[in-house]
């Protein structure tokens, strides 16, 4: 068995480990261990060939592979992060050791002083919503058409149905039909969008693909490969409507209906998991509830854009260094953040005021569109911070930057999000 | 080349025609079984509840009770022999109100007299929450029975059919009999898709397809009428939903809506009864899904919906008559039948198998048993079974086992090439799917599908884009580019 001493062991080498390598390399750590199942770097991007990256971050746009490439280059930068390709994690225990295995090295234990969970996220799949029908060839969740079209170059069907509006699915419309497939429709079981609005432009209205709102899939059709989607319009309650059905000819069923953080590996660790993120609770520096052990990422939330998924994760690394370092603080009074009324998710779950700045960011994802409106944070019934919004939706995260000063010099034990309306003030 | 003549063959490749296949291969005849389907175990075998029963509802004196409780027997036997899959859990038989708990009384004579082993008792309230704490606080009562348990179904059907060819047998895939031939009123032989099988016995146990392959010689002596059920499947992660296979009681038709747990550490409800005139049927349906989760609702309330990662639905394949139909053809000599094999079907299997080769011996196939005979099946490595030096000694023997190609279930690609190496091996992404596992956990290949086809594609010298999910007409992948594209696959 191979083993070896770290101070920051992060799992995962997508964006947000690569990014939480670089914050810890840059913060003191002298050990780094980048754990990567793949046989490379950039995780989700490498198949992401679209361009539309780093607007933020880098102030232009990269494909998916050209982002990955910038922070590919900054983690060679660094001699102290090791890079372990074609390693997957096995299991982290609570005392921080890292199971591994590669097929060179055999079984690896990995003992960390800290441990950056940056996992991703998988796809919600066909079972997990139940669609009803033949179980036949053809059924797949995009992000998997996504690695076979782009990187392997095999088409997942020549007429396709896409089910749910979320980004990868806008994508994969777009790309199958710059591919030579014919993609019949977009079905989103919501009556908006839960995608980004330049997908909707971009990757449907420029191709004519009909985008059905208020619709689903029923049944799958097909004994060996899938002939034939019935669709239905849904109700409020998002049940389909009888007599709405219609059928679409179709060899194929493309899946983007959720992701999922991927915390298998966190579970055994007995931290505290947020029912709506699906994710850790981390405070501001992305540790979770036990200490030394960081989450950032898709693991710990969906974001929209990966430019928050680097600044997140280098703040979580940022936070390994310092902990593996010997240099936090011991926790301080902790503040709980809640998501109230009109909001989804909201992270940090918590406030560790002896870890704080000068200024906390919280990022949220509001229930439903809304415009004109306003993020509260409020307490007891009064309002701490306010910030107003033309517009905001549940497919793209918002960012409010709350100077800590309004927590107060003795901060209350929670404080809640909620959305009001600018004009109105109440919340809705 | 495909030996194309045999002394017997079984037509069926499911849990009764390898659990057959196996039973014959102690003697020296020469076996083929042959199946319609890409692999063993692909029809009602794959989707069945894959409960061992204890044999304690069936009516007393019928077949299905005497090889149910003799088949649970073998099983015990044949767990560590074949290194199957099983647990002994038990089941629980629970009233949903007073009335019912007579009927349990009733039932609990019934497995007595059926020869049903070990501890038979209803339990009290206090009992039953103590013993499963999920369980509905309005059941009053549930019958124990110690004798049952959950069994991987095709994983059985596998371990039969790979210890039937280790002794001499052999399968013979996508070969669907189109008829049996007989001469002056005695099988000859067999056409199908694969040609001629010249043979002097044949076994039907084509399932669903019984009565077809019955008819074919002019023997109509039963109807098969598929019954579908369906099921949801729950992924691990919901906890401890159910520690026993718990029933409701039984009613006229069927066993009822269960909850129990699977070998493999998943849970599962099901399965409802919906009479189909289609053999082909196994569509699941909204209203079918909702039947089975109210059901299973009556038994443990506090169903994890939200961790369910699959549905599907399996046919039973029902005789009138409603017993197991295993004897021989009255209209031609060398034509056995092992049809009707509904529910306790799985459990009776090698029951079924030792009774058709009596059947068989007093038709006169000689049956003499072979010294070579060995009924030891290695059980396939397991990476995640492993400790973790086991795993690391496996690996630097052969670091195919140090590479992850499934997450949910870690399944390693050494695992994956033996699936399809191995006797009667893999050769879609189901086969490989039930022999490893690898695409069966919470995100149902959404990883590793790609990875798993290219292994295929890899080890059986094929194009990616020929690699199918099951049966012929299945590929997954159409190819983009010149060179990659398969334009006929058969």
């Amino acid at each position: 068995m191979f083993e070896a001493e770290y101070d920051v062991v992060i799992v995962g080498g997508g964006p947000a480990g690569m990014a939480a390598a670089v914050g810890a390399a840059q913060n003191g750590a002298e050990r780094i261990a980048l754990i990567e199942r793949d046989d490379e770097l950039g995780g989700i991007l490498q198949q992401c060939i679209h361009n539309g990256f780093g607007l933020h971050r880098f102030g232009e746009e990269l494909t998916g592979p050209q982002y990955a490439g910038r922070f590919i280059r900054q983690v060679a930068e660094y001699p102290n992060i090791e890079v372990f390709l074609d390693t997957t994690v096995l299991e982290v225990t609570p005392e921080k050791q890292v199971y591994t295995v590669n097929p060179q090295r055999g079984i690896g234990r990995f003992q960390a002083k800290a441990v950056v969970l940056a996992m991703g996220c998988r796809e919600r799949s066909r079972g997990a919503i139940a669609i009803p029908g033949h179980r036949p060839a053809g059924v797949f969740t995009a992000g998997t058409a996504q690695r076979m079209v782009n990187r392997e170059g095999y088409l997942p069907g020549k007429r396709v149905v896409i089910l749910g509006s979320g980004d990868i699915g806008l994508i994969m419309a777009r790309r199958l039909t710059l591919e030579g497939a014919e993609v019949a429709a977009v079905l989103e079981i919501m009556p908006y969008s839960n995608g980004l609005t330049r997908n909707i432009v971009q990757c449907l209205e420029d191709f004519d693909i009909p985008l059905y709102l208020s619709h689903t899939v029923t049944a799958v059709k097909g004994a060996a490969r899938v002939t034939e989607v019935t669709c239905a319009a849904v109700d409020e309650e998002l049940k389909p409507i009888p007599g709405t059905e219609f059928a679409i000819a179709c060899d194929c069923l493309l899946l983007s209906v959720g992701l999922i953080p991927e915390n298998e590996l966190s579970r055994s660790l007995g931290i505290e998991f947020d029912r709506r993120t699906g994710g850790p609770v981390v405070d501001q520096t992305r540790q979770t509830s036990a200490a030394g052990f960081f989450a950032a990422g898709n693991v710990l939330h969906v974001h929209d854009l990966v430019d928050w998924v680097s600044a997140e994760s280098e703040t979580a690394g940022r936070s390994a260094a310092r902990y593996a370092r010997g240099l936090r603080a011991a926790a301080g009074r902790l503040v709980r953040v809640e998501a109230g009324s009109g909001v989804r998710v909201v992270v940090p779950q918590r406030i560790d005021c002896a870890a704080a700045g000068e200024y906390i960011e919280l990022y949220c994802r509001v229930a439903s569109p809304e415009r004109n409106l306003t993020l509260a944070l409020t307490a007891g019934g009064r309002t701490l911070f306010a910030q107003r919004l033309p517009l905001a939706k549940p497919s793209e995260m918002a960012t409010l930057k709350v100077p800590k000063d309004c927590l107060g010099e003795n901060p209350p034990e929670a404080i809640t999000l909620v959305v009001k309306h600018a004009d109105r003030g109440e919340e809705i | 080349m495909v030996k194309q003549q045999a002394d017997v063959v079984i037509i069926g490749a499911g849990i009764v025609g390898t659990a057959i296949a196996r039973e014959l291969s102690r003697y020296s005849v020469s076996v083929i079984v042959c199946d319609q389907g890409a692999d063993v175990a692909s029809g009602t075998t794959k989707a069945n509840s894959g409960i061992l029963h204890s044999g304690i509802d069936a009516a007393p004196g019928t077949l299905k009770a005497k090889l149910n409780v003799r088949g649970f027997a073998l099983y015990q036997k044949m767990h560590a022999e074949l290194g199957l899959d099983i647990k002994f859990t038990g089941s629980l038989i629970a009233a949903t109100c007073r009335e019912e708990i007579a009927a349990l009384e009733e039932l609990a004579m019934r497995g007595r007299r059926n020869g049903v082993a070990g501890d038979i008792r209803i339990l009290s309230r206090a009992e039953l929450a103590a013993k499963e704490p999920g369980l509905s606080p309005a059941i009053p009562a549930a019958l124990w029975v110690e004798a049952a348990g959950i069994v991987c179904p095709y994983g059985a059907a596998m371990a039969f059919a790979r210890n039937a060819i280790r002794n001499g047998a052999a399968f013979l895939p996508d070969c669907k009999v189109q008829k049996v031939v007989s001469e002056a009123g005695r099988v000859v032989g067999l056409e199908t898709t694969r040609g001629f099988i010249k043979c002097r016995y044949v076994v039907n146990a084509a399932g669903l397809w019984a009565d077809d392959v019955s008819r074919s010689c002019g023997d109509d002596s039963f109807v098969i009428r598929p019954r579908k059920g369906e099921y949801i499947l729950f992924d691990k992660s919901v906890g401890n939903l159910v520690n026993t296979v718990v029933f409701p009681t039984p009613g006229r038709v069927t066993k009822g809506i269960l909850v129990a747990p699977t070998t493999h550490g998943n849970y599962f409800v099901g399965p409802n009864a919906q009479d189909t005139l289609d053999k082909g049927d196994l569509a699941t349906t909204r209203e079918g899904l909702e039947e089975i989760v109210s059901g299973a609702r009556k038994l443990i309330p506090s169903l994890p919906l939200a961790g369910a990662i699959t549905q599907f639905a399996g046919l039973r394949a029902v005789a009138d008559g409603g017993d197991f139909i295993i004897r021989p053809s009255d209209k031609v000599f060398g034509l056995f039948h092992a049809a009707g094999i509904q529910s306790p079907g799985l459990t009776a299997a090698p029951a079924i198998a030792e009774m058709m080769v009596e059947l068989l011996a007093e038709a006169g196939l000689p049956l003499t048993p072979k010294q070579c005979f060995d009924p030891v099946e290695p059980r396939p490595k397991r990476f995640r079974e492993l400790s973790y030096q086991e795993r690391d000694e496996l690996i630097r023997a052969n670091p195919l086992y140090g590479r992850i190609i499934c997450r949910c279930e870690q399944v390693t690609e050494g695992e994956i090439v033996d699936a399809i190496r191995e006797q009667c091996g893999a050769r879609t992404l189901d086969g490989v799917k039930r022999r490893t596992r690898a695409g069966m956990g919470r995100c149902q290949g959404g990883f590793c599908s790609p990875r798993v086809a290219a292994i295929l594609a890899r080890e059986l010298n094929m194009p990616l884009a020929a690699i199918c999910k099951d049966g012929a007409g299945s590929a997954l992948f159409i190819g983009k580019y010149s060179g990659n594209e398969v334009h006929e696959h058969v």
